[in-house]
C-alpha cells in the first residue's frame, strides 16, 4: 500500500482553481519532490496534505487524500498534523527557548512527564543534527540561532512529535549553500524513518535528494515520475524545457 | 469530541467578551437616554436647549449658556491648540535633527499621561492668578479655560498628526525638491495638504478630548451659568455643569442634568460620525 | 566665457538660497512651536515637583485621615484597590474579546466593524458620563451604593477600548507563521492562542494595561459619584473609596492645605509618569524581540 494517495484532487480558492484533477502516489521511505514555477500550485498540493489549506478562508477541495489508505477528511486534524509534520519556507520558531520549541509539540499532544520530554527534546535535536550544536544551550532563546540553525530547529521541533511523514516547503530557500548542504544531508538520512514530500525551486537538489519528482505547471501535474527518468528523459516537453531553464 | 466541545466553548467565551463592549455601549445609551428625555419633555425641548437662564429653584432648566460656554471654551482651545500642535508635528517630522525627535515625543506623552486634575490644579494656581494680575479680572473664565485645554489636547493633536505626516509618501517630497521646490515650501506647500484628512482627524479627536473634559475646566472657569460675554467672563460647560450639582441635585433637577448628559452624548456621537467618514474617505484616496 | 559666469552666478545664488532656507521664517516658526510645547510640558512638571517633593513627609503617609493631617495615604491604598480590581474585571473580557476579532472572526464578518465602531464611541464618552452612568447603573439599579466595587465597574468599562485596541494590534503583529507553525504541530486553536499567540503578544498587552492604569490613577470625574469621596481605606470593596485624583480634587476645592495639595500633585505625577516609561519601555522591549523573529 501506497503511503500518500492523491486522487483527482481539484482545490479552489473561491472561483479560482489552484489545483486540477491531481493523481499521486508516495511510498514509505521515499523522497517525492515537487518542481515547477512560482505559482504553479506546488506548495498548495503539499498544505493540503496536512490540511493546512483548512486555515484558508474560500478554500474548497474535491477529490481524496489518503494516507496509510485512510481519508484525511475522515480523520481528527489535530492528529492528523501529528502523524503529518510540517518544516517551512521561512523559518517559524515561537518566541520561546531552543528547549521549549522542540518541547512543544509533545507538550501540546499531552505528554508531560520531564524526563520524557527531556529525552524526546534530546532525540529529535541528535536526528535533526543540531545537539551537538546547541547542547549547552538549550534554554537560550530559540531566535538567537542562525538562519540555518533555525530552520535545522524546525526540523528538529516536527520530529520531536513522531510523524511517518514530512512535508517540506522549500526548506531552504531562504538559506545559505553551506548550510542548504546539512539541510539536504538531513533529508537524505531522515529518509530511512520517514516519508518526506519536498517543494523546491532548486532542479539540483530535486535531482540531488528526490527519488520521485513531479513537475508542475498551472495547477497540473505535467508530468509523474522517478527522479532519475524526468531529469534524463522527459516525456513531455514542457518538463524538459523547465529542467533545461528555458522558463520559470 | 472533547476537543471540538471545548474549541466551541472558547470560541463562544471569546465572542460574547466581544459582544460586551455593544452591550456596554447599549446600556449606557438606555440609562443615560431614559433617565434624561422625561426632563426635556417636561421642560420642552426647545425651552431646554436654548432657555437662557438655569434656576432650579424656580423651574427654570436651560443648558443654553452651557452649550455656548462649551463652544466658546472648544473654539478657544482650538484656537491655541491646533496651530501649535500642527506646527510641532510638522517639526518633528521634517525639522527635527533624529536624534532629538524620541525625546521630544517622550514630553508629548508625559503630557499625554498628566491626569487631568493635576493640570486643574497648575491652572489653578499658575495660570488664573497670572492672567488676573495681567487683567484685574479674578483670572477664572474663558480664557483660563481655553488656554489650559490647548495645553491639554496638544499631545492628541500632535501624535495624531506626527503620524499622519510621516505615513505621507515619501515620492511626494522628492518628487517636489526634484521640481525644484525649497524644503519648505514642499513641506507647507505638498506634505501638509497630501496629510489633510489625518490632520483632520487630529482636530476632531483634539475636539472630542476639549468638549469631554470634566475637572480641569471646572476648576479654573469660574462656573458662573452665563453665556459668557468676553473672554475675561467666567462661563461653565456642560461637562462641569453636570459634575457641579449632581451631588446634591434631586428629581426634576438630576433629571435635567442627566439630560444634559444627553446632550453631550449627541456632541459625542456627531462627531464620532464625522470621524468615520474621515476615515473612511482618508482609506477611499 | 559668458556661459561660464552665468553658471557661476547660478551656483552662488542656490547657495545663498540654500543658507537662507535654514533661517526661514517657517523653520524659526516650526523651532518655536516645539521649543514652547516642550517649555510648557517640562514647566508644569518641574513646577508641580518644586512645590510639591519638599513636603511630602512621612505625616503624609499616616493611616488615617483627618483634618488637622490630611494624609494622603488612604487615597493611595484605595488608588492601588480600584486599579488592581479595575483591571480584573476589564482586561479578561477586552483580551478574550480581541482574540475573537483578531482570531476568530473572519475579516470580512461585519461584527469585527460594529465592535470597533462601539470600541470608538466608548472611548469618545466624556470621563462625567460614565461617572453619571455608573451612578445610575451600579451604584442605584444595582444598589452597590457609593464603593470601590461600583467605580472599578465604571472604570472597567472607561478603559476597556485603551485595552481591545492595544491588544488587537499585539496580536495582529503575531506573523501568521507563527501559528501555522503550531497548527502544523497539530495543535488545536485555542492550544495554539494559549500558548502561542498571546504569549508571543505579551509586551503589547501589559503596555496597553499599564496605560490603562495611569487612566485610572488619574480619573477623577468618573469616581466622585459611583466610588464616593470618603477618605478612609476601604475595608471592602462594597466601602466607598476616595483615590488619588479625587483626593487632590478635594484638597484643592477646600483650598486649605496647599502645601499637602502641591505635594498629593507631585505623587500623583511620579507615578503616572512612571507607568508611562514603563509602558513605553515595555513596548521598546517587545518590539526588538519580534523584529529578530
Amino acid at each position: 500500500m501506497d503511503k500518500i494517495e492523491i486522487q483527482d484532487l481539484d482545490l479552489f480558492y473561491g472561483n479560482f482553481q489552484a489545483l486540477r484533477k491531481i493523481n499521486l502516489r508516495m511510498k514509505a521511505h521515499e523522497v517525492t519532490a515537487l518542481i515547477g514555477p512560482s505559482g504553479c500550485g506546488k506548495s498548495t498540493l503539499l498544505k493540503s496534505i496536512n490540511r493546512m489549506n483548512d486555515l484558508i478562508e474560500n478554500c474548497h477541495i474535491e477529490g481524496k487524500i489518503l494516507v496509510d489508505g485512510k481519508n484525511i477528511d475522515d480523520e481528527d486534524v489535530n492528529l492528523l498534523r501529528k502523524k503529518v509534520g510540517m518544516v517551512f519556507q521561512k523559518a517559524n520558531l515561537f518566541p520561546m527557548s531552543i528547549y521549549d520549541n522542540v518541547a512543544y509539540g509533545p507538550k501540546t499532544h499531552g505528554i508531560k512527564d520531564k524526563k520524557r520530554l527531556d529525552e524526546i527534546v534530546e532525540c529529535s535535536l541528535k536526528q535533526a543534527a543540531i545537539w551537538e550544536e546547541v547542547k549547552n544551550d538549550l534554554k537560550k532563546s530559540a531566535l538567537a540561532l542562525s538562519g540555518g540553525q533555525q530552520q535545522r530547529l524546525c526540523i528538529a521541533r516536527a520530529l520531536a512529535i513522531e510523524p511517518d511523514v514530512l512535508l517540506m516547503d522549500e526548506p531552504t530557500s531562504a538559506l545559505d549553500p553551506i548550510s542548504t548542504a546539512k539541510v539536504e544531508e538531513l533529508i537524505l538520512q531522515l529518509k530511512e524513518n520517514y516519508t518526506i514530500v519536498i517543494v523546491t525551486h532548486n532542479m539540483q537538489q530535486a535531482l540531488r535528494i528526490a527519488d520521485q519528482t513531479a513537475f508542475f505547471l498551472q495547477g497540473k501535474v505535467i508530468e509523474f515520475d522517478r527522479t532519475q527518468k524526468i531529469f534524463n528523459d522527459p516525456k513531455e516537453k514542457k518538463t524538459r524545457d523547465y529542467i533545461t531553464g528555458r522558463f520559470g | 469530541m472533547n476537543n471540538t466541545l471545548k474549541e466551541n466553548m472558547a470560541r463562544s467565551i471569546f465572542m460574547m467578551a466581544a459582544a460586551l463592549s455593544i452591550v456596554a455601549v447599549l446600556i449606557i445609551c438606555i440609562f443615560i437616554f431614559s433617565n434624561g428625555v422625561p426632563a426635556i419633555k417636561e421642560v420642552g425641548l426647545f425651552h431646554f436647549l436654548f432657555g437662557i437662564s438655569w434656576d432650579p429653584e424656580h423651574g427654570l432648566y436651560g443648558i443654553f449658556p452651557m452649550i455656548i460656554g462649551t463652544l466658546v471654551v472648544t473654539a478657544g482651545a482650538l484656537v491655541f491648540g491646533v496651530p501649535l500642535g500642527i506646527l510641532c508635528a510638522v517639526f518633528l517630522v521634517f525639522y527635527c535633527p533624529k536624534k532629538l525627535r524620541p525625546k521630544v515625543n517622550v514630553i508629548v506623552n508625559m503630557m499625554a499621561g498628566i491626569p487631568s486634575v493635576v493640570y486643574g490644579f497648575f491652572g489653578l494656581v499658575v495660570l488664573v492668578p497670572f492672567i488676573q494680575t495681567m487683567t484685574r479680572t479674578n483670572g477664572m473664565g474663558v480664557l483660563s479655560a481655553s488656554i489650559l485645554l490647548a495645553v491639554m489636547i496638544l499631545p492628541t493633536i500632535i501624535s495624531v498628526s506626527q503620524t499622519a505626516l510621516s505615513s505621507v509618501d515619501k515620492s511626494y517630497y522628492e518628487g517636489a525638491r526634484a521640481l525644484g521646490a525649497s524644503h519648505d515650501r514642499t513641506v507647507f506647500k505638498v506634505m501638509l495638504p497630501a496629510a489633510k484628512s489625518g490632520i483632520l482627524c487630529a482636530v476632531i479627536l483634539g475636539l472630542g478630548r476639549a468638549v469631554g473634559e470634566t475637572m480641569a475646566v471646572m476648576m479654573v472657569a469660574g462656573n458662573q451659568a452665563i453665556i459668557p460675554f468676553g473672554i475675561f467672563s467666567g462661563t461653565r460647560t456642560l461637562t462641569s455643569h453636570i459634575a457641579m450639582e449632581m451631588g446634591y441635585a434631586t428629581d426634576l433637577h438630576r433629571q435635567a442634568l442627566i439630560a444634559t448628559a444627553v446632550v453631550l452624548f449627541g456632541f459625542i456621537l456627531i462627531m464620532n460620525g464625522i470621524m468615520t467618514l474621515v476615515k473612511r474617505r482618508m482609506c477611499h484616496e | 566665457m559668458n556661459k561660464e559666469i552665468h553658471i557661476q552666478k547660478t551656483v552662488e545664488i542656490a547657495k545663498k538660497k540654500k543658507k537662507k532656507s535654514t533661517h526661514s521664517i517657517a523653520s524659526v516658526l516650526v523651532w518655536a512651536s516645539a521649543l514652547l510645547v516642550v517649555a510648557v510640558g517640562i514647566g508644569i512638571v518641574i513646577y508641580i515637583m518644586i512645590q510639591g517633593v519638599p513636603y511630602l513627609n512621612s505625616s503624609l503617609f499616616e493611616w488615617n485621615y483627618s483634618s488637622e493631617n490630611v494624609s494622603m495615604l488612604p487615597a493611595l491604598i484605595n488608588t492601588i484597590f480600584m486599579l488592581i480590581l479595575s483591571l480584573l474585571i476589564a482586561l479578561p473580557i477586552g483580551i478574550a474579546g480581541s482574540i475573537y476579532l483578531v482570531e476568530y472572526a473572519k475579516k470580512s464578518n461585519p461584527f469585527i466593524r460594529i465592535v470597533n465602531l462601539m470600541i470608538d464611541t466608548l472611548s469618545g464618552i466624556p470621563s462625567i458620563v460614565y461617572g453619571l452612568f455608573g451612578s445610575l447603573f451600579f451604584v442605584k439599579f444595582f444598589g452597590m451604593g457609593l464603593s470601590l466595587l461600583s467605580g472599578a465597574l465604571t472604570l472597567s468599562i472607561m478603559i476597556l477600548p485603551i485595552i481591545m485596541n492595544t491588544t488587537q494590534e499585539a496580536l495582529r503583529e503575531v506573523p501568521m507563521s507563527m501559528r501555522e507553525g503550531s497548527y502544523g504541530l497539530g495543535a488545536g486553536k485555542l492550544h495554539t492562542i494559549l500558548h502561542v499567540v498571546l504569549p508571543s503578544s505579551l509586551g503589547g498587552i501589559i503596555s496597553g494595561a499599564i496605560l490603562a492604569a495611569g487612566r485610572i490613577f488619574g480619573e477623577s470625574a468618573a469616581l466622585i459619584f459611583t466610588a464616593g469621596t470618603l477618605a478612609a481605606v476601604s475595608g471592602n470593596i462594597m466601602d466607598p473609596a476616595r483615590t488619588m485624583a479625587v483626593h487632590l480634587y478635594a484638597l484643592s476645592q477646600e483650598g486649605l492645605y496647599i502645601h499637602e495639595t502641591y505635594a498629593s500633585s507631585a505623587v500623583l505625577i511620579i507615578v503616572v509618569l512612571i507607568m508611562n516609561g514603563l509602558a513605553g519601555l515595555i513596548k521598546k522591549c517587545s518590539e526588538r524581540n519580534t523584529i529578530h523573529g
